[in-house]
């Protein structure tokens, strides 16, 4: 889960004390959740930041030299990251339309597909594609990581868009038809743009997901953030500092994407055009 | 009646274990007005859904013009683009304003050059009484206007039937009127209309025919005025005993 979990977490549990902040509550129910994690949010982005310049300060040595050499990983993590993502967009989207399509085998090739991916763990996914299937495909690491994460990813959006062409009410698909729109016309003119809105947060989340889950591929010798982390500490022998930095790295860039994730929400609930 | 644009013969359709249609005739002339009426679970709705195939039939014949839309050979969006629906929920594209609401179909269905079709729009708008609203978004609008949008929309195709699937039912009281009165308009322009509602005023006021289905089957057919006064089945007495 993100650091900005659904609005309204913060709040639960908190005793509704009289009658007036009751009625606050159920007026703008969401603003006292947000306002709490906002806090947490901050306390852990600032804090995770100035940990990371204070530290240097206080102990130039390792410090100085770990943060020299441990974000060169950044490349290839952003690479699998935003690689993996684009992928596993495209294979989300067409494995989420195979799944409400009404032709029997291309539902059943989707639904065997999520099903199927979403039953192994990734690491093993890595593995697989990596060691099983390397002397056949001769991917190198980079490849083979960007593909098992793309395949992987592309499962569980899968589901996220087949959710969210679900919710859009029946009616819209009707109406389309009923002005002489064919189905395909009807799929990407009416029922995607409003199915997009609804799953941008959703995605925004798996997004972030992915940036932790592509630390796996460092296993695969590929030289990632934290690879470079494990190639500093096994040579210097720093093992807590040079995890503290890829840790507080990590988490620095999935909070920051985690509030984008928030902003966006917010903005897609105070300014949505959502069907009621 | 030789000169029908709908003809509806025997239609039949099942949902599972529920027989919503029991084999209905009905025929449509040209410029009429046809009302049908029934109780909840008549298969009213599922009769005009049948038009223009949102329903498929479990057997039976529709025919629009000389075109058969129950044959599985039909070119349904041809048919498609000739009679119009209004929904009971307006069922406007939220994403879209009110004129590319309005737009979309001509454009993309047609391919009518998109000056054309603004145009249209916009004639189309005055005449609903919304050329203010022109670039607003359906969940600015009140039900009453969203739904006068969505009769604009079904025009801005240019059919020659219009059917409407209980217009009025999802608005509140003080809106209803001026959907209605922009229904009378189209009905007084010589429209083909085939509506599901239960707006006596209206049917009063504009329908040639008034249709009283139950249990899948039309039970008796006339002018409003006889109708309502004279009901012949004890069925139809019935139900205009609760609902006038």
């Amino acid at each position: 889960m993100t650091a900005l979990g659904p609005a309204g977490d913060g709040m639960r549990g908190r005793p509704l004390a009289d009658p007036a902040s009751a009625m606050h509550l159920n007026e703008s129910s969401l603003i006292p959740g947000d306002r709490e994690t906002l806090a947490a949010w901050k306390i852990a982005f600032f804090g995770a930041i100035a940990l990371t310049l204070a530290l240097p300060l206080f102990r130039p040595h390792p410090f100085l030299e770990i943060l020299a050499f441990v974000p060169e990983g950044l490349t290839a993590t952003f690479t699998v990251t935003l690689a993996s993502i684009g992928l596993a967009l495209v294979l989300g989207l067409l494995a989420g339309l195979g799944r409400i399509a009404r032709t029997t085998v291309i539902n059943r090739i989707a639904t065997v597909y999520v099903e199927v991916v979403r039953g192994i763990p990734l690491l093993v996914q890595l593995f697989y594609i990596y060691y099983a299937l390397g002397p056949l495909l001769h991917l190198n690491g980079l490849l083979s990581a960007i593909a098992a994460l793309s395949i992987c990813y592309g499962a569980y959006l899968a589901e996220i868009f087949r959710a969210g062409l679900q919710s859009i009410p029946k009616g819209q698909m009707e109406a389309a038809l009923a002005l002489g729109l064919s189905r395909t016309q009807a799929l990407w003119r009416v029922i995607l743009p409003q199915t997009i809105r609804v799953i941008l947060p959703p995605i925004g989340n798996e997004f972030i997901a992915l940036l932790k889950d592509s630390s796996l591929v460092s296993i695969l010798a590929v030289s990632d953030l934290l690879r470079r982390g494990r190639e500093y500490a096994s040579t210097s022998f720093d093992y807590l500092e040079a995890y503290t930095v890829v840790a507080l790295i990590y988490l620095i860039m999935t909070l920051f994407f985690s509030r984008l994730v928030g902003l966006l929400e917010e903005r897609l609930r105070t300014h949505g055009r959502q069907h009621h | 009646m030789a000169d029908s644009i709908i003809r509806i013969r025997q239609a039949r359709k099942r949902f599972g274990a529920v027989e919503a249609l029991r084999g209905v005739d009905l025929e449509v002339a040209r410029g009429e007005v046809v009302l049908v009426v029934g109780p909840s679970g008549s298969g009213k709705s599922t009769l005009l859904r049948a038009v223009n195939r949102l329903e498929t039939l479990s057997s039976g014949e529709i025919w629009v013009e000389d075109t058969c839309v129950t044959s599985a050979r039909a070119d349904i969006r041809r048919i498609r683009e000739e009679v119009g629906m209004v929904f009971q929920s307006f069922n406007l594209f939220p994403h879209l304003t009110v004129t590319e609401n309005l737009a979309l179909a001509p454009t993309l269905v047609k391919g009518e050059p998109t000056a054309a079709v603004l145009q249209r729009a916009e004639a189309l708008l005055a005449r609903v009484g919304l050329s203010d609203k022109a670039h607003a978004y359906p969940d600015q609008l009140s039900g009453g206007q969203q739904q006068r949008v969505a009769i604009a929309r079904a025009l801005a195709m240019q059919p020659k039937i219009m059917l409407f699937d209980e217009p009025t039912s999802a608005l509140d009281p003080e809106m209803i009127k001026e959907v209605l009165d922009v229904m009378l308009d189209l009905a007084r322009e010589g429209m083909t209309m085939l509506v599901v509602s239960h707006e006596m005023g209206f049917a009063r006021a504009a329908a040639d025919r008034v249709v009283f289905m139950d249990e899948g089957l039309v039970v008796e057919a006339g002018p409003p005025a006889a109708l309502f006064e004279h009901p012949q089945e004890e069925r139809t007495r019935r139900f205009l005993d609760h609902i006038l």
